[in-house]
């Protein structure tokens, strides 16, 4: 690249061309101040506050928009810059409220710091300059931002921020001179707009016109403490820090969550859960002492007798019962190391496979799909990846919603000129923004990608070379879709034979083309065999082990690929290693310092298995770590009478649950705040976790309750620390070889596994040379429609999803006051041709039916929505959608079919004094 | 829309946005004639309006209103039948153009960018016509009134129904 030579305060400097005034001086260590630059977001030059001294030019020049020039001479503090610099403050300060002494931003405000620096106070009474000033009234129309307009200086960085890291456009200037203001798409209050509360715009502002309504008042900058973490919610692995100050009685208490340009994923950009949604860390709900049932009434224990009653219950049941009477309910929430720790205790102290976690739910079938095409179960590229496709495919994710920040690099693709095509039942936000739109009947799936891979071969689009060298079985894909034409296909999926035609030849022909999917694809009883179609396609055309293709199924909680990593699985220990192997548990025996044959060599059963089990008595006694199955698992009312028949359920969560309600003992937890360890990435990105706070009264971390457990039951793990663990985990798991702690110390940007060593680098993108099981192998699979049809007396589909402003079984989010009052109930959508039909009106009360039970909610009417379909979430227990949904399942990963169930819709009264909420916040 | 003044022609103007809309959609920079088109057929700017505008032309509704509201040419409230534009430049103001404002402001009960209830005037005041000679001056439509006193306004807005 061109490099330039300048001088900037008698300095000389070489730079690349095309770099600012601004960042040179600054490669000096030369301070220029700024207001409306920042480092991430276009530059505007619009403050003047950066202008410097360059010789020969007729004006002062704005340093953050004026480019380097060979031989240019630059004064940064010349008198006449220093002159104009505190004009521009002395302007600034002229329209700025003078209480600076009560102002939240005190201490972080870039106008103070300005003026101090500069010697700039608020203009005297009587100073021509003690004119008129705003008096707008503050924003605090909605529960997570305060807006005070007064305090603006238009800098114009939130509506940049907005637009160019969220792609959202809520905010822009508005009116024109003295009159101008920062406005929410037609000047309304935030509440009324089209805001969905990511905070960015908080994240850049200079001073206090925007601030963080639930952190105010509760501590100065100085008195606050940054701890560098990972988000608990979804499978992005967003990082931020935790701002913790002291609070009531001296305890530590997180205030808010602050961005950091040092996040690997998600830079400063966070969604409105990780940004806000911190509300449960200090709920008064937090469970804080362990509970025993007593005559059905919760009491109050110690530790010391929670822990014996239930060491005495296990010790009595593993001798009356045997091993395989226990079942283990690991979690997705949970670190790698609670998750390792839980996996030890069900292997080598009950000596039981049977342990398994809500991955069963939402990607057994990517594992077992994608294992047996590729040899590995996860997302191959990373996420960075999307920023040099050139087209990818979403089948069944609402990105937008379910993984909001990952959502904006596709944003970002689209803007940048990468074409996408959505395939889903609704028109999700992403649909609105890809070229195309493949609204198919829900459960179709495979019919249309069996359909995609037809066109591929038919029209000779086959990538030859690769499936010479790199795949194998190829017969099998080519034999089995011969007939699946796309007028075939149509006539199944209601998608147009064009469309499918078009977006099977974009995929195959662009230079990089990407897959992305989630529930959609895997929660069906095909749902293996939908992830091997997928994979079909990535083999035929070579979109695969290349920078911006492969085949990535977007994990949904925060550590559900950690868990599954850790051996929280029926079949394997950690890293994908058989319980069915010898050698295996050779290797496990002797780490865990137990004989062989200790550990069982029958692989376990799944979760919906176990359950099976407790009804039909064979297993006696449940371990619950942080799941809550009576919301989450299909056909509700059958989990509960299911947990009831149990002899003795042991929950440990950090609230009581619709699932801790039926258990005998509840153990309390620690959140993601109040505990250390790693958390792994839905790119296989393994990060720190870090404890911020105490724990909330006598909640431990998981790992250390089960390690005392399993010290009552007699084998102690000798954990005195959870980085002990780590160390554990990377003796016995090669993929996680060379991951630790101390390593994680001094790596900001995680490790992606496999890393086997603790030299290796890790690896970012899969089956770059080979595939993960060698040859990537092609599978026949065909088109079966889903377990459940409509008929007469279920004549519409019930699908269900997710909300921005919720996450699963709403325990942590329906207890953050701002998200629950954003949200604050659910609706089902149906669109108006089924409406209309119905005789049932927006806003009207329904009874959904299915034939296993039924739910009560209001309707919004959609033409988002394909008709003949019904949609709505999980979130909300009084509308518990999986009373209805179908516990029918694939039967090569057990995964039910939650995605699809025939259900009657009917019209009934609304309950008494219902009122509609007047701003609830709905996306699609 | 939001009127009831006579849906036959509410929906008349609907379908002349609609018909402006589709041929301006793909055309980029295309706002501002948009909104001056939309503005002809409606009058003024209805917030529906916009929101329909800034989907047609795949802008952000912030922006959109950013443009409206940095123009005076753009109106978000209807406009009265007459528009009264009173000069407050410098020649004026010496010569009294403060006292014709505050007497329409008075006579008319509205103050600075409003309309009357009847919609029959909107009063605005602006920097200068151009037309110093007649000071004190104000515009009704295209037509100009100079030299005036306040107890004149009353004949003069009486020519106006």
């Amino acid at each position: 690249m061109e490099q330039v030579t300048l001088t900037i305060d008698g300095q000389a400097v070489t730079v690349a061309a095309g770099t600012t005034v601004l960042a040179a001086a600054r490669s000096l260590g030369i301070h220029v101040p700024t207001l409306c630059h920042d480092p991430d977001l276009t530059s505007e030059g619009s403050c003047r506050l950066c202008v410097v001294h360059v010789a020969g030019a007729r004006t002062l020049m704005p340093a953050c928009v004026t480019a380097v020039m060979p031989g240019m001479v630059v004064q940064t503090a010349a008198p006449e810059v220093v002159e104009a610099r505190r004009t521009i403050i002395e302007l600034l300060l002229a329209n700025h409220p003078n209480d600076c002494l009560t102002c939240e931003r005190a201490g972080t405000c870039a106008l103070q710091e300005a003026a101090y620096a500069y010697g700039v106070r608020f203009p005297e009474a009587g100073s021509p300059l003690a004119g008129e000033k705003h008096q707008w009234p503050p924003d605090e129309s909605n529960p997570m931002l305060l807006r005070d307009m007064n305090k603006c200086i238009l800098c114009g960085k939130c509506v940049r921020a907005c637009a160019e890291w969220q792609q959202r456009h809520v905010l822009d200037f508005g009116f024109r001179g003295f009159a101008t203001k920062i406005v929410a798409d037609m000047d309304q209050d935030l509440i009324g707009s089209s805001c969905v509360y990511c905070g960015a715009c908080l994240t850049v502002c200079p001073t206090g016109a925007l601030l963080d309504r639930r952190s105010i008042g509760r501590g100065r900058p100085w008195e606050r403490e940054h701890v560098r973490t990972t988000c608990g919610y979804c499978g992005t692995g967003c990082q931020f820090d935790l701002a913790v100050a002291p609070g009531q009685q001296g305890k530590r208490q997180v205030v808010e969550v602050v961005p950091t340009a040092e996040a690997p994923v998600n830079g400063r950009s966070l969604c409105v859960k990780g940004r806000f949604g911190t509300g449960f860390i200090h709920h008064r709900d937090r469970l804080r002492q362990p509970l025993i049932k007593k005559d059905g009434q919760w009491v109050a224990a110690s530790w010391s007798e929670a822990i014996a009653l239930i060491a005495d219950r296990w010790q009595a049941i593993k001798a009356d019962y045997g091993s395989d009477a226990f079942g283990v309910l690991a979690s997705a929430r949970a670190t790698n190391e609670d998750n390792y720790v839980i996996h030890r205790l069900a292997r080598s102290v009950f000596g039981t496979n049977n342990i398994d976690h809500c991955a069963r739910l939402c990607h057994a079938s990517s594992v077992t799909g994608l294992v047996a095409s590729l040899g590995s179960g996860a997302m191959t590229n990373p996420i960075a990846d999307l920023a040099v496709t050139d087209f990818f495919l979403v089948i069944g994710s609402n990105t937008t919603e379910s993984h909001p920040v990952l959502a904006l690099a596709m944003q970002k693709a689209l803007k940048r000129g990468a074409q996408a095509a959505v395939i889903d039942p609704r028109r999700i936000e992403l649909a609105g923004q890809a070229q195309w739109h493949l609204q198919l009947r829900p459960g179709t799936d495979l019919a249309l990608l069996n359909a995609m891979a037809q066109v591929i071969i038919a029209e000779g689009k086959v990538n030859a070379d690769f499936v010479a060298k790199r795949t194998e079985n190829y017969e099998a894909v080519a034999e089995a879709v011969k007939d699946c034409t796309p007028e075939w296909a149509e006539a199944i999926t209601g998608v147009p034979a064009a469309i499918i035609r078009e977006v099977a030849l974009a995929y195959a022909t662009a230079p990089a083309g990407a897959i992305y999917y989630t529930m959609g694809v895997t929660q069906k009883t095909t749902g293996t065999h939908n992830v091997m179609a997928i994979a079909n396609l990535a083999l035929l055309t070579g979109q695969i082990g290349r920078p911006g293709t492969g085949v990535n199924p977007l994990r949904g909680q925060n550590n559900v690929q950690g868990a599954c990593d850790m051996g929280a699985l029926p079949n394997v220990y950690p890293g994908y290693q058989p319980v069915t192997d010898e050698a295996v548990r050779r290797k496990m025996a002797q780490a865990w310092h137990v004989p062989p044959e200790s550990l069982s060599l029958q692989t376990g059963l799944t979760l919906g298995e176990m359950l099976d089990a407790v009804d039909a008595g064979t297993i006696k006694t449940l371990l619950i770590m942080g799941e809550n199955p009576v919301v989450s698992d299909p056909d509700s009312d059958h989990v509960v009478q299911t947990l009831q028949k149990a002899d003795f359920v042991v929950a440990i969560d950090l609230f009581m649950n619709e699932t801790t309600e039926l258990a005998h003992v509840v153990l309390p937890a620690c959140s993601f705040a109040e505990k250390t360890g790693t958390f792994t990435n839905t790119e296989r990105r393994v990060q720190m976790v870090r404890q911020a706070i105490e724990p909330i009264g006598e909640a431990r971390p998981d790992w250390q309750i089960i390690t005392e457990l399993a010290a009552a039951m007699g084998q102690p793990f000798g954990y005195t620390d959870v980085a002990q663990i780590m160390k554990e985990i990377a003796e016995v798991t090669p993929s996680y070889g060379g991951i630790s702690h101390e390593r994680l110390a001094v790596t900001p940007q995680g490790l992606c596994w496999p890393c086997p060593a603790p030299d290796h680098p890790g690896t970012p993108r899969l089956h770059e040379q080979a595939f993960t099981r060698g040859l990537g192998r092609f599978h026949g699979v065909s088109y079966l429609p889903p377990a459940e049809q409509p008929d007469d007396d279920y004549p519409l589909i019930l699908s269900t999803g997710r909300r921005l402003f919720h996450y699963h079984t709403g325990t942590m989010t329906r207890r953050d006051p701002g998200l629950a009052a954003l949200y604050s109930e659910e609706h089902l959508e149906m669109h108006p041709d089924d409406a209309q039909a119905l005789g049932i009106g927006d806003g009207d009360w329904v009874q959904v039916t299915s034939r296993r039970g039924s739910m009560e909610l209001a309707l919004r009417i959609t033409d988002a929505i394909v008709p003949g379909t019904v949609f709505t979430s999980f979130h909300f227990a009084e509308a518990l959608v999986n009373r209805l949904t179908n516990p029918a399942r694939d039967t090569l990963a057990q995964i039910p079919e939650l995605k699809v169930c025939a259900v009657a819709v009917q019209k009934i009264a609304a309950p008494e004094g219902y009122q509609r909420p007047v701003h609830k916040r709905v996306l699609v | 829309m939001n009127c009831n003044c006579g849906g036959t022609a509410e929906s008349t103007k609907d379908a002349a946005l609609a018909t402006m809309l589709a041929e301006y959609r793909e055309k980029p920079g295309a706002l501002i004639p948009v909104l001056q088109g939309a503005q002809a057929i409606y009058g003024y700017l209805p917030e529906t309006v916009l929101a329909q505008i800034a989907a047609a032309l795949h802008l952000p509704l912030s922006h959109v209103f950013g443009v409206v509201t940095f123009y005076t040419q753009f109106h978000l409230q209807p406009r009265g039948r007459h528009i009264i534009r009173v000069c407050l430049g410098t020649a004026c103001h010496v010569r009294g153009g403060a006292a014709i404002f505050t007497a329409l402001q008075q006579h008319l009960d509205v103050n600075d960018g409003e309309t009357t209830e009847d919609q029959r005037f909107t009063l605005e005041s602006v920097a200068c016509i151009g037309a110093c000679g007649l000071a004190p001056v104000i515009t009704i439509n295209d037509d100009t009134f100079g030299r005036l006193t306040p107890e004149q306004l009353p004949e003069i807005l009486a020519r106006y129904a």
